[in-house]
């Protein structure tokens, strides 16, 4: 199917992109013909995002090129992407709140009589004729204004934003995440429409029903490169499943079990605006893996977890003692830390240096009177960054000058100066490259030996398979369930992750396995 | 993997840093800014000494350091409050309102200086907490906070004084002690500037609870997830410029002699934040100290008083103080390299 690539449409060929270290894509060699839909999947850091926002123009190539057309492009900004006609719907739509819909749907390039002066007759005229035009007319009101609007609604005006102008190409990153049912099948007869037209179109999507449903093509994603397309009439989900998964870095990970029978952290039918109904233990020296799609509430959890969030009922124990209060200080001096997911927005302070960053939370001990002992604290954080090996000049270096991979060992550096009993790391590897990564699984290893109760949460099923001595799964910020190290495969793990959208449940776990076996 | 984990460069441990010695260690130490400060505070002191011979006596240094006190007071808290992420534009009115209160304190307690002082902070204790809680619990950004406080302070100052000067202090001694007298050959007022500055500048550098200040204005996330009660530190914050403002007020009182509920209070908030501006806070907090901004109040201070010995238009002073904030937030956006794309922070 590869063959014709001179037809209408899109193409990438051999795209790659790094970012610093990382490669986020590879060699991907791909097609979108126009007058089909093609859906994208992967795991959460496949290269999905970072395919969409090359063709949109936010990120430029580090290498191979964009075919529109059977024409290479240069897709230097976002304005030119558009100009040649590839559009994104986003999964948040950007909607202005205080302006009617139709000059939401314009923004930017609004009708306009002599003197500059906004021609609301041709606004008018505009928005009823697209509305009429894509069978919207029903269901947006053009005088609503931004605000009003229902996320649908939203959803809407982002696609009559992409339509304005000739659209070639148009990308739906995961757009059905906050529809109703009926809303969906509007969406979907508005892309089948779009298809018909003659528009390629990308549709990107964790739910396999839909995408079974919608696409005549099915390209997997993983690890930045293209695991195979599909041909989705014949396509079945646990083919779809077995490309997105099954990677080999058992070698990276140096674990034994060393859990001990002592619970310290005991989570009770926690819930809170963004989880319902959590239990969850985690004992001495042991490590579970929370493992779940984007968007499952695991962060949401963990910031719960630490004081951060307002939790609406249900229980938590540290060590037998219950956990009241709603405020990360207190939380700390419980013993619980969390190494939080966006380690530059939420943990680090990028102008400050490597001893101040890891100081921090140890100040009081550090404290005579309300004076810090420099000498101790410096003795400290360069205990700490010996043994975690931070590669800087000095511990006086500012840590925004420091790789990914050093300023999450600074982080970490902070939690284990705290020596807590609980610590829960969110997403402890993302974005740092693999010798860094196999370090701090070291680092997670050894922890556990010193009886630390480690809770990490992760997006790369290797790295939950390989470090978790028990893996816990979320979906819609409720646990669909938990896998022992011995039982826990990528594919049942991706399974109850998926578990609300498959058709036939986790059953497909097992199928999947034994298709695996056969094969 | 092994080769890719040595590449970049040494373990911390292995290299230790260097002792720089002598001059460049100073230098070092002192660092770019403050450098750039001191260097326009020379050539200004050159500038105006080589124009008039009487610039650089010791009579007018004495001056200049006099007339900046009450604004060098002003400038050392609201550094504190923009390393904490915060802005006050509030502290003229404050400082107005406390000088008025002082003088009227002592007035009606039958010329008590020290009830008419307390009177006074504790004004300050009240108002700065005030502007806290209502930044803390009713949201506000800190900017329009402060600038409703800056009119409606200012308003209560007017109304409690009628509008005009209050009382009169200089028959006491006390107050005349701060406002003439002199320890070890400098006047009061200037001890307590280097007081003030030297206990803020300790508690910045040395305790921890200034490294929770940095660490609150650099990433307020961060620092909540590291345990630190945001609310109780701004609310604190600005209590303490409360206090400090109200000592500001109460010298403005001991210099005129009378209660001022608007003259030589207005426009303390522009020249306080340029100082610390100039003086390298970022007004996005986290960064900063009080030695760029004493250099700074130094260095406003130069400027001030050479345009006067020269005879220039004092409205020019405005410009020119205007012109110095708008120059120093700019080269502090070049500075720190971020996108200069959508609206600046």
């Amino acid at each position: 199917m590869t063959t014709k690539t001179t037809n209408a449409g899109a193409g990438v060929r051999e795209l790659g992109k790094r970012f610093g270290e990382v490669r986020a894509l590879g060699g991907v060699t791909l097609d979108f013909p126009a007058g089909q839909v093609t859906a994208l999947m992967g795991e959460n850091g496949a290269g999905k995002s970072t395919l969409l926002k090359i063709l949109t123009g936010d990120h430029q190539p580090t290498e191979g090129s964009v075919l529109l057309d059977g024409a290479e492009v240069e897709l230097h900004s976002p304005a030119r992407a558009r100009a040649v006609g590839i559009r994104i719907i986003p999964q948040e739509p950007e909607i202005i709140p205080h302006v009617s819909v139709a000059e939401n749907v314009y923004a930017g390039a609004l009708p306009r009589k002599a003197g500059r002066r906004l021609d609301r007759a041709e606004l008018r005229r505009r928005i009823e004729a697209d509305l009429d035009r894509l069978g919207f007319s029903r269901v947006l009101d053009p005088d609503l204004l931004g605000s009003e609007l229902t996320p649908a609604q939203r959803q809407l005006v982002e696609i009559l934003r992409a339509l304005t102008g000739e659209a070639k190409v148009i990308a739906f990153d995961e757009p059905t995440s906050s529809l109703s049912e009926q809303e969906v099948e509007a969406l979907f007869g508005l892309i089948r429409r779009l298809r018909d037209a003659g528009v390629a179109v990308i549709y990107v999507s964790h739910r396999m029903k839909e995408i079974f449903q919608l696409a005549d093509r099915i390209a997997v994603l993983r690890d930045g490169t293209l695991a195979g397309v599909l041909d989705a009439a014949q396509a079945s989900e646990g083919e779809l499943v077995r490309l997105m998964v099954g990677r080999d870095l058992s070698a990276m990970f140096v674990r034994q079990n060393v859990a001990t029978d002592q619970v310290v952290l005991d989570v009770q039918h926690l819930s809170t605006d963004d989880v319902t109904d959590i239990s969850l233990t985690v004992r001495a020296g042991e490590v579970v893996g929370l493992a779940g799609l984007i968007g499952a509430g695991r962060s949401e959890l963990a910031l719960a977890l630490a004081g951060d969030l307002p939790v609406r009922s249900g229980t938590v124990h540290l060590d037998g003692q219950e956990l009241r209060s709603g405020h990360p200080g207190a939380v700390i001096r419980a013993g619980l830390g969390l190494a939080p997911e966006e380690r530059k927005a939420q943990a680090l302070f990028l102008q400050r240096t490597i001893r101040d960053n890891t100081s921090l939370v140890v100040l009081e001990r550090l404290r005579r009177w309300r004076f810090v002992r420099r000498t101790a604290e410096r003795e400290l954080a360069q205990q700490y960054a010996d043994r975690l090996r931070v590669r800087a000049p000095s511990i006086e270096h500012e840590v925004r000058k420091l790789s990914g991979g050093n300023q999450q060992k600074v982080v970490l550096a902070r939690w284990l100066a705290r020596k807590p009993k609980v610590l829960i790391l969110d997403e402890p590897t993302r974005g740092i490259d693999v010798g860094a990564k196999a370090e701090i699984y070291q680092i997670i290893a050894d922890l556990a030996k010193e009886g630390v109760a480690l809770l990490v949460i992760s997006s790369e099923l290797p790295e939950v398979l390989g470090l978790a001595d028990r893996v816990v799964v979320m979906q819609n910020g409720r646990i669909t369930g938990e896998l022992d190290r011995a039982e826990a495969t990528e594919e049942r793990i991706l399974a109850l992750a998926m578990a609300d959208d498959l058709a036939s449940g986790p059953d497909l776990a097992a199928a999947a396995s034994d298709e695996g076996r056969t094969a | 993997m092994t080769t890719t984990t040595v590449s970049e460069s040494t373990p911390t441990g292995s290299v230790p840093p260097a002792k720089r010695g002598g001059v460049v260690g100073l230098l070092a130490s002192i660092g770019g800014q403050n450098l750039s400060l001191a260097g326009g505070l020379v050539f200004l002191l050159v500038l105006f000494g080589s124009l008039n011979g009487n610039y650089l006596s010791w009579d007018n240094i004495q001056v200049i350091a006099e007339a900046v006190t009450i604004s060098g007071l002003l400038a050392v808290v609201q550094t504190v409050v923009i390393i904490c992420g915060g802005l006050d534009i509030s502290v003229g009115s404050q400082a107005g309102l406390a000088s008025v209160v002082s003088a009227m304190a002592f007035t009606s307690t039958g010329s008590n200086a020290l009830l008419g002082m307390a009177a006074a902070i504790g004004v300050g204790v009240v108002i700065g907490g005030l502007n806290g809680l209502i930044i803390v619990y009713g949201r506000v950004n800190a900017t329009i906070a402060t600038l409703a406080g800056l009119a409606a302070y200012k308003g209560v100052a007017q109304l409690i004084s009628n509008g005009s000067a209050q009382g009169y202090v200089l028959n006491d001694s006390i107050f005349i002690f701060l406002s003439r007298g002199k320890i070890a050959g400098l006047p009061v007022m200037v001890w307590l500037l280097i007081v003030v500055a030297l206990a803020v500048h300790v508690m910045l550098k040395y305790t921890d609870i200034g490294r929770n200040i940095y660490a609150i204005g650099g990433n307020d996330t961060a620092a909540r997830l590291a345990g630190i009660n945001i609310n109780k530190y701004l609310i604190a914050v600005y209590g303490l410029l409360g206090v400090v403002a109200a000592v500001a007020g109460i010298l403005l009182t001991a210099r005129t002699g009378s209660g001022q509920p608007v003259s030589g209070s207005e426009g303390l908030e522009l020249q306080s934040i340029t100082a610390a501006a100039l003086g390298g806070c970022a007004l996005r907090g986290g960064k900063g100290g009080i030695g760029g901004t004493l250099l700074a109040v130094a260095l406003l201070g130069a400027l001030e008083n050479g345009l006067t010995v020269q005879g220039i238009n004092s409205f020019w002073q405005n410009v020119a103080q205007g012109a110095l904030l708008v120059v120093a937030v700019v080269i502090q956006q070049r500075r720190s390299g971020e996108r200069a794309v959508g609206l600046p922070a």
